[in-house]
């Protein structure tokens, strides 16, 4: 009941919905990049929306199943096939003992989940199952998976009937929308309409932690430091030399550069599939339909568990 | 409260993060009740812990940077390091790291120009007019005065370990037994 990793891609983690409720002893949740995704995937073989599967990053890898197994990709489309033959993206598919999955490079954005039903079986540390790359913490050993890895799959016993989603989820990651941060007003007017007008470049020094902004300076009226305090998940900090930083799923619990901003929860999953290069605009939206849009998103999540 | 997910402790803040299907205001009313109820005089005590220290030498390779900088012998500066007694504010930034405040600003010393890749577990540190130890290794830039042999964080179950907040720490001085 296992898989072998033949060749890992260029960062392959496995990844559930985070470790929640360590915040307060330093430990982010860390997780998939882009949870909407991996609970897609998850649905489309038929687990439970939480379950651990594999992070593809750019490069997806070559793995090789050593039982039969219903598999699906979500996210971003890569360029997979199995033993040669193309494999559907966005679907459930049966492989069979011996064979062979080749994922090749992305075609669209950073990130895929190659889920299994059953799910990615590894031990659970704290609340979750997710990889901590920053600290070594999690998910096969702590660390990306490497050449010879074995993977186990999980207990079957929990699954339900497999989803199937006609509709294509579009995705448009040149707009990123946020809400007003805690030092909102650290920034002048005519830095905010220099921060939400002009393009952002994706610095290739990006990681998990955090995704690194070029190309479009700003910097604080009023100071680079604040008194150490908590920082969210996709906060976007300005450091002093004016490259903003968008907080992501393995960030610091606290830091002390100024958050211009915080990007809403519905857009969390365009983060997770920002790579090095893409440029996009932020656009401020209200804390009342930052709000709207997540819990439309989470209904859209839920309607799809009813649909079989 | 279910919608309430991580809480992230600071100074002189507390920020929440909220499920994915909490609502802000239903948050909002719940955290004024939580405000309003809270006797602020019942403060925990917090425990004080002893932290043995072995200052200097290899196992703090810094120590001559902070004594040059702050014009003080080395004896001088393990004195003030370890007459002080340090609150833990929290516990932030990455895994079990512990933010001290009640360092003598006589031995504030600026980070190292470039981090190192690797500081081993149990360094004591200081940052600008911080003081902290390293509970596991990682890279860092603080000057590193010593280190203790005292595991303070449990990675395996945070909440037994040796250091919380609100605890008060203080160093002690220990040679290091011929080692």
């Amino acid at each position: 009941m296992s898989i072998t990793v033949i060749k890992p891609g260029l960062q392959t983690t496995v990844q559930d919905l985070g470790r929640n409720g360590f915040a307060h002893f330093g430990i982010s949740a860390s997780g998939a990049a882009d949870s909407f995704s991996l609970r897609i995937g998850n649905l489309l073989v038929g687990n439970n929306e939480s379950a651990a599967a594999l992070e593809l990053t750019i490069l997806g890898g070559i793995y090789q199943f050593e039982t039969d197994a219903f598999i699906a990709l979500s996210g971003s489309q890569f360029d997979p096939s199995i033993d040669d033959k193309p494999f559907p993206h966005g679907q459930g598919v049966f492989i069979r003992k011996g064979q062979i999955l080749t994922i090749g490079p992305t075609l669209t954005g950073a990130r895929a989940y190659l889920c299994v039903r059953g799910g990615v079986d590894v031990p659970q540390y704290l609340s979750g199952k997710s990889t901590h790359v920053m600290s070594k913490m999690g998910g096969l050993n702590g660390r990306p998976l490497q050449k010879g890895d074995t993977l186990n799959i999980g207990n079957l016993s929990s699954v339900s009937q497999p989803i199937i989603i006609k509709e294509k989820l579009h995705v448009d990651l040149s707009i990123i929308r946020i809400n007003r941060g805690l030092q909102s007003d650290w920034f002048s007017e005519s830095t905010w309409t220099k921060f939400i007008s002009k393009l952002y470049t994706v610095s290739d020094l990006s990681s998990r932690m955090g995704i690194r902004l070029k190309g479009n300076n700003i910097n604080s009226e009023r100071g680079n430091e604040i008194l150490t305090e908590g920082i969210p998940l996709g906060g976007i900090q300005v450091p002093g030399g004016g490259d903003p930083i968008i907080s992501f799923v393995e960030h610091q619990t606290t830091g002390g550069y100024p958050k211009i901003a915080n990007v809403i929860t519905a857009d969390l999953c365009k983060v997770g599939q920002l790579k090095g290069g893409d440029e996009f605009k932020f656009e401020l939206v209200s804390i009342e339909e930052g709000e709207a849009l997540r819990l439309a998103q989470e209904s859209y999540i839920q309607s799809l568990k009813n649909r079989h | 409260m279910k919608d309430i997910i991580n809480i992230h402790p600071a100074y002189s803040s507390v920020m929440v993060s909220l499920d994915n299907e909490a609502t802000l205001g239903r948050v909002t009313e719940h955290l004024k009740v939580v405000l309003r109820d809270m006797n602020y005089n019942e403060r925990p005590e917090g425990r004080i812990v002893e932290v043995p220290v072995i200052y200097g030498g290899e196992n703090g390779p810094d120590m001559a940077r902070v004594s040059d900088y702050t014009g003080l012998d080395q004896g001088e500066v393990i004195k003030r390091h370890s007459e002080g007694e340090y609150l833990v504010y929290f516990i932030g930034f990455s895994i079990g790291f512990p933010y001290f405040g009640g360092m003598d600003p006589s031995i504030a010393t600026p980070r190292l120009d470039s981090p190192r890749k690797s500081v081993p577990a149990g360094s004591i540190g200081i940052a600008g007019n911080q003081t902290g130890i390293y509970p596991l290794s990682s890279p860092g830039g603080w000057n590193i005065i010593g280190k203790t042999d005292l595991s303070i964080f449990n990675v395996e179950n945070p909440k037994s370990s040796v250091l919380q907040m609100g605890d008060r720490v203080r160093f002690v001085s220990v040679d290091s037994g011929g080692k």
